[in-house]
């Protein structure tokens, strides 16, 4: 079974972004990573050749830097990359990216294409599931748990109130959660052997695309600092502290 | 002025609250404002849909919109954008919504907007970023419909006293879909966290799922609701319904108990809209406290206790 997981290079999800003069968030000289919300679905693939035998392969688009994300999910064990890496698409849109990542996947067969739920710089949280109809696949999203059955993609799809079981034929698309399993953490041997893997670079020609299906339609007008909260009174615990919460309440009118 | 598609969701009582909500900010924005209400009660929410402003509503009872998961939604929703027209379709920014959006995009070729907050035409939003610390004005280009996917409690809800037409649906064809086979729902019990005044929410410095025992009985006293961050849900500590933030509810309440969670922007952009917000955390270094208005310094087993004993004793 092979599988296909689309990740992301991220700026560090602990520091606080920078914006260009563009407003574009800057990601060339910056500290960044695999996107955490994306280790989540290269571990359900590994999981998946696991029991089902077949490769897992790494597809992202990004900048140079993009291949430390692609090197990360080598080391926990994927067994190819592929990186769409053209100047054309720096401010790419989630349309432009989803069309990217589509005629990357495209280009050889696969079972099943798997993806975080949302980036987490970006957090649109729509860019797999176009891709999915681009690719004109069924997709099971927001998936805590899932498994492949004879052909049949079954996961456990989170609710508001719980959770759905849905299923799909393959080739299909899922997104994976947070809830799902724990990504693992490669292993010095993954580390090394992650430096001899494939990683193919492509250009958008290479795909058959143009700078114009990849033009960018959004376009920032201006930023505006939101007015900071008064930030309150931080006090030790104590035996006061119950009381003035409390006071508090009464004085919110909820007690 | 251009014609405006509401995608409403739909449950068992009728249409979401969000639904009405984005109706009421659709009518500020289009002459012509139509819903979109596709599967089981769809035709049922077609006067709540018409009383909030939808002068049309395009609905469908059959039962393969709901077990399609979107799929069939969005190939129908294409259908309508195509014959119609509209300059934009606005959506909510759940899973469900998130599902049928993104297909539709791929099938109109437009843009699309995820969280955003509000919408000064039908072609500009806005949305936060880095935890609410900033939002930007985003300009949408390119062909119409323009998709923007709206957080929840962006708008309240106004009636309009209009009265909808019905325009049934037909079903797309398709085969290779995905079938929602089995759902599992908890009842939910308190009111909803969207509706609550009081939120009680929990995060890792709960150290354990048992201790969530404590914000239930802490909410119960104040007729709140209990939230959690997302750290905890992953964790399985409780259902991904209480999780709070970004990729979870939206909460204004007037008091907000944020229970050893640290505050992350992720967690941050769903409850910086509460009035009060009081924050029970160890580490005194932790950003929810640049928030809260009461910030305590302390063990959350140690206080939540405490406060459960004196909100007892002041009631007498």
């Amino acid at each position: 079974m092979n599988v296909v997981v689309l990740v992301k290079y991220v700026p560090d999800p602990q520091g606080t972004p920078e914006l260009d003069d563009a407003f574009l968030v800057v990601r060339e000289g910056t500290e960044g990573a695999l996107d955490p919300g994306d280790e989540y679905a290269v571990e359900a693939g590994l999981r998946l050749t696991e029991d089902h035998g077949g490769e897992v392969t790494l597809v992202t688009m990004g900048p140079e830097a993009a291949g430390a994300a692609l090197r990360k999910g080598l080391s926990m064990g994927a067994h190819a990359g592929v990186h769409v890496v053209d100047p054309a698409l720096r401010g790419a849109d989630a349309l432009a990216t989803a069309r990217v990542l589509a005629a990357a996947v495209r280009r050889r067969p696969f079972d099943l294409v798997l993806a975080g739920v949302e980036s987490t710089d970006g957090s649109t949280g729509t860019v797999p599931i176009t891709v999915a109809q681009l690719l004109e696949l069924p997709s099971a999203t927001f998936a805590r748990a899932l498994s492949v059955v004879d052909g049949v993609l079954r996961v456990e799809r989170t609710t508001d109130l719980g959770f759905d079981v849905v299923e799909a034929p393959l080739p299909a698309l899922a997104t994976i959660t947070g809830s799902a399993p724990e990504p693992r953490y490669p292993t010095l041997k993954g580390i090394m052997q992650a430096k001899q893997k494939p990683v193919e670079r492509l250009a958008l020609t290479d795909l058959g695309l143009s700078a114009a299906d990849v033009a960018p339609m959004q376009r920032v007008l201006g930023l505006t600092r939101a007015q900071e909260r008064a930030a309150g009174e931080v006090v030790p615990a104590g035996e006061d502290t119950a009381r003035r919460i409390v006071d508090l309440l009464a004085e919110a009118k909820v007690l | 002025m251009p014609a405006v598609f509401v995608y409403a969701e739909l449950t068992p009582e009728g249409p979401l609250p969000v639904a009405l909500e984005l109706l009421t900010k659709a009518r500020s924005l289009g002459d012509t404002v139509a819903a979109v209400a596709l599967g089981p009660g769809a035709s049922a929410a077609a006067e709540t849909l018409g009383a909030y402003g939808a002068a049309t509503v395009f609905a469908s009872d059959d039962p393969v919109f709901a077990e399609t998961v979107g799929h069939a939604a969005a190939l129908a929703l294409a259908g309508l954008v195509e014959e119609h027209r509209p300059a934009l379709v606005l959506f909510s920014t759940s899973h469900d919504a998130r599902d049928v959006a993104g297909r539709l995009q791929s099938l109109t070729g437009s843009t699309l907007m995820s969280n955003a907050t509000d919408l000064p035409a039908t072609d500009r939003a806005e949305m936060p970023v880095f935890g609410g610390a900033v939002t930007v004005e985003v300009a949408l280009g390119g062909p119409d419909p323009k998709i923007v996917l709206v957080r929840p409690t962006s708008f309240a809800a106004q009636p309009s006293g209009g009265s909808a037409t019905v325009v049934p649906v037909p079903v797309p064809h398709g085969s290779a879909w995905p079938r929602r086979v089995e759902r599992h729902e908890e009842a939910a019990a308190g009111p909803r966290l969207e509706e609550a005044r009081v939120v009680v929410a929990g995060g890792r410095g709960l150290q354990e799922a048992a201790n969530f025992a404590l914000l239930e009985e802490l909410a119960t006293l104040l007729k709140g609701a209990v939230g959690a961050s997302r750290a905890v849900v992953d964790a399985g500590w409780v259902p991904y319904s209480h999780q709070i933030g970004q990729t979870g509810r939206t909460v204004k309440p007037d008091v907000y108990i944020a229970v050893g969670i640290s505050g992350a922007t992720q967690h941050v952009v769903g409850m910086k809209g509460a009035r009060r917000i009081v924050a029970i955390n160890k580490d005194p270094d932790a950003p929810i406290f640049r928030l809260a208005d009461l910030g305590v310094v302390g063990d959350a087993l140690t206080v939540v206790p405490q406060l459960i004993a004196e909100i007892r004793a002041r009631r007498g």
